[in-house]
């Protein structure tokens, strides 16, 4: 609570009148102020935080621990409707964490934390992360077309490795060439997948007679890979290690999310098009070099290239509520200012309280008061001194469910990225 | 690189084509003003250096530059050798990035490379740029070797990248090649961790499983596999696999000295009149140096040494087939006596096969040749006297007397460790349970064949023949752009199958009832009828006086041919040699086959028994280009020798230099009767012409003359 207040005060922000508001500096909300910037709306973007990216952000080790033990407590007073401005309606926004609980342990011993201390500025942390993009994936492409991809770089996750209960760590059979070099699989089962991929590829080949049945795309994908009579080996490749399935699909009681064929097929697709698609990344994941934190924020650089103006370590604190019409008319911000725009867009750790004097017509709001938990993703990050394989420094690891304990109902999945070009 | 659709062309592209053109034409005339006049200039050098860019393939401006580079050479001081070496590779560089396919380009590199004025260590960059642009390109990859031999990287190193190159893209048939080229040279030496051929050929199949399972329908993978086969099977040691006479023999000569085997009559005129016994010699694969201290015949008989004589038919001294003619007119032969002859061969070191491996097992071959005064057939009643091919003519055998020396199917079977047949085995169980393709077929039929080689001849383990002719029938079905080939190894197989023993053989074979006949007949060997496309078997079949061939589709009964020998390696071993084999031949009917050309029956040339030969109803002089072959021989070709002044005589006044083919064949052999109506050649010019090239002849298509 005390960090807000130590940032010092800012000039008043000119013009107080914008087409667009924005609050927070995610991924999705970058995307849109470099989106709204592009076509000429005026801007401001705004974040709480010192740093870009709200909980994309990618942190230095001590600013993540820092963070995280004491998040800033915005304001979360009742909403009092003061009427200051005898115009508008203030209500106060409650913002909250992203997370539920932190917890940390610390090195064994003083040596390793004092060679943590001393190599802490070489490497960042995601906040929230981390997120690897697929090569094909959509925001690649994204990236490219607004310009952005100019503030990025990028590094190739070089191996996927996924876990299996008799051979341990083991290459994700993910392409032609690494179906031949696999030492794993046996003759008959480099011969299965090999046939399946060819078969997904005379799928999408567009041959109407090669196509996979209407019935068979509709069906789950892992009854479809049963009917093929693929071995379970085949099976959790394809389904957790290039499909990236989520949830235990072989245990239908238990599974939230069954992947159908036709979403299956897709996404094969995406990873295999994905596989090669720039020469000096040979598998089949992205990653910005810095961390995630650069993703939101060449979007960022972008929108400002076109005019957008930026304002960081500024709450919002209440919005301004038009008295009679009970539409939306502005922000007051933690400053004290009121800033005016015709629309608004918030992240999502904000809530709006439900209040009497909002009028029961204006349903976007109420929207947006409602918090809708669907679930929680437990995520850690280890610092290593070591590789989890040796020789591979940047790899992606899936433990595909039930591989590490019987009752483990969704894949575990891992990113390591190695210190050579920090994160 | 591979599989681009060709566009066509546009229109403003072919004005832009004809400036090119334009522009090229005015280069090249300039550049052989320059050439001719012997100009090597800066400004001289240049120009061709321009025209080489844009069109590679001017070899002439390669050849130009080479004489250029010792022009220099000779006028200027050492200093500046390595700048003019270093100026050529800089114009190979730009020509190859024009067209990286250019032989000519290839080869100046390498030309000047080995003068050994420049330094080597670009090249390996280079090279790694153009794999690069195409992993498959072989100029680059013969390139390689040529730079690393230079550089002298071990063959271990080489075998390394391969993997390196192979593990990218498995679909590297230059990679697998290379990878073959460097082991049998790592063999070859018994390098380090090499001279367990077994161990590492273990790994190698375990290794192109993974290629030939991960996508079987690749080839790439099939064929380096077809290699490991063949270094699985394949004896590096010539040996001996059959004679004539064979090991045991009694021959039986009557007492005006012509032949009889015990049972069987020789036809054979020609023997008798010239008094001579051919012996025979077969071995597994091509050899040099079988010669008179080599190959030892012990008798009392002989007084001088023999000269062996390879049977080949472009002259090379390397052959499948040796043969040596006993002149039993200067021994002094006394009747009822018994003559022991015995052969030893490779007891001294000289046999070698054209990789250069010694003769494998010395042995030994003894035979009898008798003396009666038995009946005596008047040689000359067979002379003009029609030879008759119809069916009523011929009579049946039932069986062989046991002691019949003629017909002989005695292999050399050479042992094999069980190792080799522990990894046919297996390679057969793996390949039962993959999905099935063509190629798949193709090398389960060649690993049954692998398996049924290696078998010892008293093992009674199922013979797999019936199954392998059922796969190539299979594949001819299956891949008709193809299926000749098939339709070829399925003739093989078949007379193999036929020739392989006396019982099998008996069936084909017929007594020939001569119209003079009184208690003498003679074998005939009747392969007609069986949709037979090529002939082999031929180290079965040396006994072989009288052979039907007619009504098949035989093309050729040449030896396989240098590219089916190549895209075959090993499993050929046995049909390396041609009809020239059999030196007893004196009657051969080829007639209703589809022999187009003179050419494909090359090997008559060599077999200086034959009387009778029938080849109507073929496709002689129906083609004007005989497209099977690569290479047309011709009278210009140093391979054949050629009588040009008893040509030109022949020919005379009419015009008959397309008749120098078939005086090729005919000009060295002394038939009695020959047909050849029913061929598009055979008009009335051609047979004045043919009874004037064999004065011998007594019989022109089945009319007297």
């Amino acid at each position: 609570m005390t960090e807000t207040l130590e940032y010092s005060p800012y000039p008043p922000i000119d013009p107080i009148n914008f087409d667009l508001i924005i609050v927070g500096t995610g991924l999705s909300e970058s995307i849109i102020s470099a989106a709204a910037s592009a076509v000429g709306k005026t801007i401001l973007h705004l974040d709480p935080n010192p740093f870009y990216g709200s909980h994309f952000a990618s942190l230095s080790f001590e600013d993540l621990i820092s963070h995280l033990n004491s998040p800033p407590k915005y304001i979360t007073a009742t909403a009092t409707a003061t009427t200051d401005n005898s115009d508008y309606t203030t209500v106060n926004l409650i913002q909250q964490t992203i997370f539920s609980d932190a917890e940390f342990n610390s090195c064994n011993s003083i040596e390793e934390s004092q060679f943590l201390r001393e190599n802490s500025r070489k490497f960042n942390l995601d906040l929230a992360g981390p997120r690897a993009l697929f090569s094909a994936d959509k925001t690649i492409d994204l990236l490219l077309k607004s310009g952005a991809a100019q503030y990025l770089e990028f590094k190739g996750i070089d191996a996927s490795l996924v876990y299996n209960t008799n051979e341990g760590l083991v290459n994700v059979p993910d392409s032609r060439g690494a179906i031949f070099r696999d030492k794993n699989l046996s003759l008959k089962e480099k011969n299965q997948l090999m046939k399946f991929f060819k078969l997904v590829q005379q799928h999408l080949g567009g041959n109407e007679d090669e196509k996979i049945s209407e019935e068979d795309m509709e069906s789950s994908f892992v009854s479809y890979l049963e009917k093929l009579g693929l071995p379970s080996k085949i099976k959790a490749i394809l389904l957790y290690a290039i499909a990236m399935v989520d949830f235990d699909q072989e245990n239908g009681g238990v599974c939230k999310d069954l992947l159908k064929t036709k979403d299956g097929i897709d996404r094969l697709a995406q990873y295999s098009s994905s596989v090669g698609r720039y020469p000096n990344a040979p598998g089949a994941l992205l990653y910005p070099i810095y961390g995630e934190g650069e993703l939101p924020q060449a979007f960022c650089r972008r929108a400002a290239v076109k005019g957008c103006i930026y304002v960081l370590r500024m709450p919002v604190i209440s919005l301004l509520i038009d008295k009679v019409t009970g539409s939306y008319k502005g922000v007051r911000l933690s400053s004290g200012q009121d800033l005016y725009s015709h629309e608004l867009i918030l992240d999502p750790s904000f809530t709006i309280p439900s209040t009497p004097s909002l009028s029961p017509k204006d349903f976007s709001l109420q929207m947006l008061s409602h918090v809708d938990i669907k679930g929680m993703v437990a995520r850690g990050i280890c610092i290593t001194r070591s590789s989890i394989k040796p020789d591979v420094s940047n790899c992606s690891v899936v433990y595909p469910p039930r591989s590490l304990y019987p009752d483990q109902v969704t894949s575990v999945r891992a990113l390591q990225i190695g210190i050579e070009s920090c994160c | 690189m591979h599989g681009r659709p060709r566009k066509p062309l546009k229109e403003e592209d072919e004005s832009v084509l004809s400036a090119k053109a334009e522009k090229l034409h005015s280069l090249q005339s300039q550049f052989l003003a320059n050439h001719q006049n012997r100009i090597y200039t800066k400004e001289a050098l240049d120009l061709s250096a321009k025209l080489l860019e844009i069109n590679p393939e001017c070899y002439t401006a390669w050849n130009y530059r080479k004489l250029a580079v010792q022009h220099n050479l000779s006028e200027s001081n050492s200093d500046s050798d390595a700048s003019l070496f270093d100026q050529e590779l800089k114009v190979v560089e730009n020509a190859l990035k024009k067209n990286f396919k250019s032989y000519g380009a290839w080869h100046h590199r390498k030309w000047v490379l080995s003068k050994g004025h420049s330094s080597i260590d670009n090249e390996l960059r280079l090279l790694n740029d153009f794999q690069k642009a195409d992993a498959r390109n072989f100029h680059a990859w013969n390139y390689r070797r040529f730079v690393t031999a230079l550089m002298k990287i071990s063959d271990e190193d080489e075998l390394k990248y391969t993997e390196k190159v192979i593990g990218v893209n498995f679909s590297n048939y230059s990679a697998w090649h290379n990878r073959s080229v460097l082991l049998s040279t790592l063999f070859k030496r018994k390098a380090e961790g090499f001279s367990h051929k077994e161990k590492v050929l273990q790994e190698e199949y375990k290794y192109v499983h993974s290629a030939i399972f991960t996508d079987s329908d690749d080839q790439s993978g099939w064929f380096y596999h077809l290699w490991l086969i063949d270094q699985t099977v394949k004896n590096d040691a010539p040996l001996l696999v059959s004679s004539w006479p064979s090991h045991g023999a009694n021959i039986t000569l009557n007492g005006n000295n012509s032949l009889h085997g015990s049972g069987l009559s020789l036809l054979n005129s020609t023997l008798s009149d010239t008094k001579t016994l051919p012996v025979i010699l077969c071995f597994n694969q091509a050899v040099e140096g079988v010669n008179s201290s080599t190959v030892v015949v012990k008798s009392e008989l002989l007084k001088e040494d023999l000269v062996w004589k390879p049977l080949s038919t472009n002259n090379s001294s390397t052959a499948q087939v040796w043969v040596v003619y006993l002149n039993m007119g200067n021994m002094k032969l006394q009747l009822s006596k018994t003559y022991s002859i015995e052969i030893n061969i490779g007891h001294s070191m000289g046999i070698l096969s054209s990789n250069g491996y010694h003769y494998g097992a010395p042995s030994q071959i003894t035979f009898e040749v008798c003396v009666q005064t038995a009946y005596t057939e008047p040689v000359d009643g067979q002379r003009g006297k029609l030879t008759s091919w119809k069916d009523n003519d011929f009579r049946k055998i039932d069986h062989f007397e046991e002691s019949n020396p003629a017909v002989s199917a005695d292999h050399h079977i050479p042992t094999t460790s069980n190792w080799c047949m522990e990894a046919i085995d297996e390679e057969i169980t793996n390949f039962q349970d993959l999905s099935d393709c063509k190629i798949r077929k193709l090398t389960l039929a060649r690993l049954l064949i692998a398996l049924d080689l290696l078998s010892p001849q008293h093992d009674k383990r199922k013979n797999h023949t019936e199954e392998v002719l059922k796969l190539y029938t299979e594949l001819m079905k299956l891949d008709p752009t193809h299926s000749l080939y098939y339709k070829d190894e399925h003739s093989l197989l078949l007379l193999q199958q036929i020739t392989s023993s006396r019982e099998s053989l008996i069936p084909y074979c017929h007594y020939y009832k001569d119209a003079s006949e009184t208690n003498t007949s003679y074998v005939c060997l009747r392969l007609q009828n069986l949709s037979l496309s090529r002939m082999g078997s031929f180290e079965n079949l040396l006994w072989v006086q009288m052979l039907d061939l007619s009504h098949n589709e035989l093309r050729s009964i040449e030896a396989v041919t240098i590219a089916f020998k190549k895209l075959e390696k090993g499993l050929t071993v046995n049909f390396l040699t041609g009809l020239e084999a059999m030196q007893l031949l004196s009657c051969l009917n080829l007639s209703h086959n589809k022999f187009g050309s003179f050419t494909a029956l090359g090997p008559l040339r060599l077999l200086k028994s034959l009387k009778v030969l029938n080849i109507s109803c073929n496709e002689l002089g129906s083609h004007s280009i005989d497209t099977r072959r690569y290479l047309c021989s011709s009278p210009l070709a140093h391979s054949e020798v050629f009588a040009w002044d008893r040509f030109e005589i022949l020919c005379g006044s009419y015009s008959a230099t397309k008749f120098w083919e078939a005086f090729l064949i005919f000009e060295s052999l002394n038939l009695t009767d020959l047909n050849i109506a029913g061929n598009a050649v055979a008009d009335e010019n051609f047979a004045s012409f043919i009874v004037k090239v064999l004065p011998t002849l007594k019989l022109l298509n089945d009319e007297e003359l």
